[in-house]
């Protein structure tokens, strides 16, 4: 019988402060490699990307003084593992300006298996061409079963599968942000 | 959700607003270039069609392709039902091939809840007889209440044939269900026998003056829908001339004046023009037929997507 893991288990990888660290970093990241703001557009994937999509905007705005397209992709319908589960209601898919020749940066909360980023390259090809592909996280926990590998990484932290990785992010759960590892051999 | 989709009894409020919220993706997914989601590929739905269908059959192939399944369509003119297969036998013959979806119409009512008896797959009810065709209950809510914002407190006027009308059936359990007020405005001729229990029941109330209701005299009306008086189903005469019907219960150039600015008008079509209703409320700016057809598609790629891409096995029947 699986247990209920209460939310104060575990121990916190990544605070507040921490965590505003890591999105400060890879918004620079983004821009040096990006060569500045322009043709950018930040998809944050569903749920918790897509506010970090719009923190990191807002710090690259703050720099570079342009405004930068930030949107949403949801990748419920691509998914591999749809058979597997009830079906669960699809999010908004919203890219303001179209991704045609843009340089586009997926951004997620936490990179495991990889299959969600495979999933969302899927759901950008459907939407149009874009003439590069970048992927941020704040997490990276390992464990990839695709080929697939994250460019701006807030936090590289090894894990076991058997542990959990919870993030907790004001504008989603309310409180202040957290990484959270909790779970593990027992 | 449950397994099939054969009457409105089959989904509660909240299975609805599911079905609304994919559907608006849905909605987002016809204006892009590439209107296609993979969330069905490798599946095969078959549009059992024993009636003559042009917006219902092409909607859900529509609906099927744009989520990748493989859409059949049979119909029952040139399939072996023409030459006397009885449809327990069409049903196994074309299921025994492999199918993950039927979405079938039938004159008898309860066909598709016949057929979801002997086969094993989802069944998508796309109208039988003068019983129920739930998605177009679904298509009329969802475009309600994408006009209206809610339809908690509304009141809707539902004017026409109601006795062979599978759509108001539909209709009124999904509109009650949703918290609007129904009043079912027909001839006593086309006004469903025991439609008094019935109604209460159900929780809506009839009417047979059409000017007193859209006067307010049941509250003032925030949405017309007009159903097709349909002559292929009347064995007899349900009222003396098409001329006399227009008079009392069609929506004329006149009743389309009485109306609140912007309520408002559905039709689920095929449309009698001049009959239940006049070209100009058909075509007036406050008119949401082509609404209706385009929101079709949108919720039934999510009703597909609901009782298809997910696991087939252990759902409740």
């Amino acid at each position: 019988m699986p247990t209920q893991i209460p939310v104060e288990d575990g121990r916190v990888v990544l605070d507040a402060e921490d965590v505003s660290r890591a999105l400060t970093r890879i918004s620079h990241e983004i821009l040096e490699r990006n060569k500045g703001a322009d043709d950018l557009v930040l998809l944050g994937l569903h749920t918790r990307g897509v506010p970090l999509a719009q923190r990191l905007a807002a710090k690259i705005e703050a720099v570079e003084g342009a405004t930068v397209a930030v949107g949403s992709l949801d990748v419920t319908m691509y998914r591999d593992d749809l058979k597997s589960q009830p079906t669960r209601t699809p999010h908004r898919t919203s890219v303001p300006g179209g991704i045609d020749g843009k340089a586009v940066v997926l951004v997620d909360d936490v990179l495991y298996s990889g299959r969600t980023i495979r999933a969302a390259l899927d759901a950008l090809s459907d939407l149009g061409r874009p003439s590069v592909v970048r992927l941020a996280v704040l997490v990276d926990r390992g464990h990839r079963e695709l080929p697939i590998r994250a460019d701006h990484v807030g936090k590289n932290l090894p894990t076991a599968r058997t542990e959990k990785v919870r993030v907790r992010l004001e504008e989603t759960d309310g409180g202040a942000d957290e990484v959270r590892i909790t779970g593990g051999a027992q | 959700m449950r397994k099939h989709l054969l009457s409105i009894d089959d989904l509660s409020a909240d299975d609805m607003q599911t079905i609304f919220e994919t559907a608006a993706e849905m909605h987002d997914v016809q204006r892009r270039d590439v209107k296609k989601l993979p969330a069905l590929r490798g599946r095969t739905v078959i549009n059992l069609f024993f009636e003559d269908s042009t917006r219902t059959r092409s909607s859900f192939e529509i609906a099927g392709k744009w989520l990748s399944a493989d859409v059949i369509n049979l119909s029952a003119k040139g399939s072996s039902a023409s030459k006397g297969e009885s449809l327990r036998d069409t049903v196994l013959t074309v299921t025994a091939m492999g199918v993950d979806g039927l979405v079938i119409r039938h004159s008898a009512s309860g066909a598709a809840q016949q057929v979801s008896e002997w086969v094993s797959c989802p069944i998508i009810n796309a109208g039988d007889g003068t019983h129920e065709h739930p998605t177009q209950a679904l298509l009329d809510a969802y475009t309600l209440q994408r006009t209206l914002g809610s339809l908690e407190g509304r009141h809707v006027a539902i004017v026409g044939d109601l006795t062979h009308s599978r759509v108001f059936r539909s209709n009124v359990k999904s509109l009650v269900k949703l918290g609007a007020q129904v009043t079912a405005v027909a001839p006593p001729t086309l006004m469903p026998s025991g439609v008094a229990t019935w109604s209460k029941e159900a929780g809506f109330t009839t009417a047979y003056d059409l000017d007193e209701v859209l006067a307010g005299a049941h509250g003032s009306v925030d949405a017309v829908m007009m159903l097709r008086v349909q002559r292929e189903r009347m064995s007899g005469a349900y009222f003396p001339s098409a001329r006399e019907y227009t008079v009392g219960y069609g929506l004329t150039r006149e009743r389309l004046g009485t109306l609140r600015e912007g309520a408002p008008i559905l039709h689920p079509g095929p449309m009698n023009r001049g009959l239940e209703i006049a070209a100009d409320a058909a075509d007036a700016a406050q008119s949401v037929i082509l609404d209706q057809v385009s929101a079709g598609v949108a919720v039934r790629m999510s009703v597909l997507y609901h009782l298809l891409a997910g696991p087939t096995e252990g759902v409740t029947p």
